[in-house]
């Protein structure tokens, strides 16, 4: 199996904050990989200096062989990179219908497609030409990942789209990306949500003060859990 | 633009202001300075509308806007006075056309120059505010002086074309015809822009980038490109605003543009940073404003568009139509 994102002693400051001091790890093509670690461990800074959002200030990020590292942002999402990021990234002023256009080529949707996205979260049918800021939490960040799923990407990357959701939207999402899983799509996904994290990751890494301080198949740290307990602690319990 | 209830209530401004000077004048009055406020408001959105999408694309202070409207009110001055044969022959064709051509070179040469500015000035201080403020008045000031190297200190006259010098009567209000064409013009741009920003790919792009630049970047879209369109689009129709306010004014003095940059910058704080539609009515209610306290109290005539503005944002502390930023 190759890995489809490689990150290589990744270093990134954020002004004058060193964030992260070396951040190694692999997302292998056809895999959902976990991101995991308490708050403030890193996750998002990571996924951000994937993106080019912020610059790595060392090591090296590898997309499907190539060196993405200095690429700016566009060039690297047109790699076929879609991103969610922990804030969604919704334009509340345009259409839930204009939100997922964006994320479509020039000739618009194709109607299969979009008519399988949307069967996961069929309420974005009904809001289709509602301004999007008009929609609660849950519907937005359905909005954010059917967005990402609307094209065919080769990764998909995504920031705790669970985050503050209640339970009943947490289950649409799970299954979303159940299927993306299924359908063998390449996702990098950060999740506090370790009953989630369990039944989708095929891989993990757990970081900590901007390293990653584990890395290995989600299978083993699943039977684990003395060392769930070392590496996930409290945050982690916390949301079983 | 979608309305949203709260939408409404700013636009109702427009009729309110209408409605509570009706009872302070005549009706031709009124009906003559409600066409003249509406005339200057639509100018007022042609200089306004690219300032407010700069800043709202790309977070960027342009204090040198108002040199595109000296430039263009200029350039109006040198076409119309080398058409000079068309502009003052009788027929509606000549006329227009000789207005159609300032209009367009004006717009032209302002966004080509605008493209140049951005290259060679604002990119270089993207991220800055104050930088942005420092590089801008002094792109202002040499911009000015530039102006003056080429068409001198002196104020200079321009002669409207012969067709729209005239006026005519509506409701028993004398209108002036030149007034007629700047609210045709604004409306018809307005009226552009609107298809533009919601019908088209590229408007989808700049209404997402005015939100959220950071995501339009990540869904793959190089927004350099798009706001380098933007600024070019927004030069060009100061240069276009400053042609017809010359138009307006018969005459143009080097201070246009510093002076229509206070009352642009008004419109856009009143409309609401990034907006085009609070752009739309906000240079509607400082020409309306302008106007009617012109007649009723010319002395207060500046004062009031403060006055206006000052009650705007204590009703709404970011403008009429803020745009939302993720
Ligand atoms: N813009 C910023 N400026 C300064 N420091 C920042 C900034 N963004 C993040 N940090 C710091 O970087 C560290 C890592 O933050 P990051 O957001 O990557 O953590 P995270 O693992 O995503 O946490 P969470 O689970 O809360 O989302 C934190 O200490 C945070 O305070
Ligand atoms: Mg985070």
């Amino acid at each position: 199996m190759t890995d489809l994102l490689k990150l290589d002693a990744v270093h990134t400051h954020i002004g004058h904050y060193h964030i992260l001091h070396g951040v190694d790890f692999v997302v292998p093509e056809g895999e959902v990989t976990m991101l995991l670690g308490r708050n403030g461990a890193g996750k998002t800074t990571t996924l951000r200096t994937i993106m080019g959002l912020w610059r790595a200030s060392a090591g090296r990020i590898a997309f499907a062989g190539q060196d993405i590292t200095a690429l700016p942002t566009p060039d690297i999402a047109r790699l076929g990179i879609a991103y969610v990021p922990e804030s969604m990234g919704i334009f509340t002023q345009l259409t839930v219908r204009e939100n997922m256009l964006l994320a479509t080529g020039a000739s618009g949707f194709d109607s299969a497609r979009l008519d399988r996205v949307l069967a996961y979260f069929p309420i974005l049918r009904q809001k289709w030409n509602d301004a999007a800021g008009g929609l609660s939490g849950g519907q937005k960040q359905m909005l954010a990942v059917s967005r990402a799923m609307v094209e065919e990407r080769r990764l998909l990357i995504v920031d705790e789209p669970t985050k503050g959701l209640a339970p009943a939207v947490i289950g649409h999402l799970i299954e979303a990306f159940q299927a993306l899983k299924e359908a063998r799509t390449t996702i990098l996904l950060v999740e506090q949500n370790f009953h989630m994290a369990r039944s989708l990751g095929d891989g993990v890494a757990v970081m900590d003060d901007g390293r990653i301080v584990h890395a290995g198949r989600m299978a083993d740290l699943a039977a684990d859990e003395e060392l769930q307990a070392r590496l996930l602690g409290l945050s982690l319990a916390a949301h079983q | 633009m979608n309305l949203a209830k709260q939408d409404w209530a700013g636009l109702a401004l427009l009729p309110a202001l209408a409605l509570i000077a009706l009872p302070a004048m005549s009706l031709p009055t009124w009906i003559a300075l409600t066409v003249a406020g509406a005339a200057m408001g639509m100018m007022l959105f042609l200089m306004a509308t690219g300032l407010t999408l700069i800043f709202g694309l790309m977070d960027v202070l342009n204090f040198a806007h108002g040199a595109f409207i000296s430039l263009g009110a200029f350039l109006a001055v040198s076409v119309m006075g080398a058409l000079a044969g068309w502009a003052g022959a009788p027929g509606w064709l000549p006329g227009i056309a000789a207005l159609a051509a300032a209009v367009l070179a004006s717009a032209a040469i302002c966004a080509l120059l605008g493209a140049a500015f951005e290259f060679v000035i604002i990119r270089r201080v993207y991220g800055s505010h104050l930088q942005q403020i420092l590089m801008t008045v002094g792109g202002l000031i040499v911009a000015q002086q530039l102006l003056v190297a080429v068409w001198g200190a002196q104020p200079l006259p321009l002669a409207r074309p012969a067709v729209l010098r005239g006026s005519f009567v509506l409701g028993g209000a004398a209108i002036e015809t030149y007034r007629m064409a700047a609210v045709v013009l604004g409306l018809a741009v307005f009226a552009g822009l609107h298809l533009l920003l919601n019908r088209t790919r590229l408007g989808l792009l700049v209404r997402a980038g005015v939100e959220n630049r950071e995501m339009v970047e990540a869904l793959g879209y190089r927004i350099r490109r798009l706001f380098v369109l933007v600024f070019m689009a927004g030069t060009a129709l100061a240069g276009v605003g400053g042609a017809m306010w010359a138009g307006y004014q018969e005459m143009v003095t080097v201070a246009i543009g510093t002076d229509m940059t206070i009352l642009v910058f008004i419109v856009v704080i009143i409309g609401g940073l990034g907006s085009v539609g609070g752009c739309f009515t906000g240079a509607l209610l400082v020409g309306l404003t302008t106007n009617y306290v012109g007649f009723l109290a010319p002395k207060l005539a500046l004062g009031s568009t403060i006055a206006l503005l000052v009650v705007v944002l204590l009703w709404r502390p970011r403008g009429l139509f803020p745009v939302a930023r993720t």
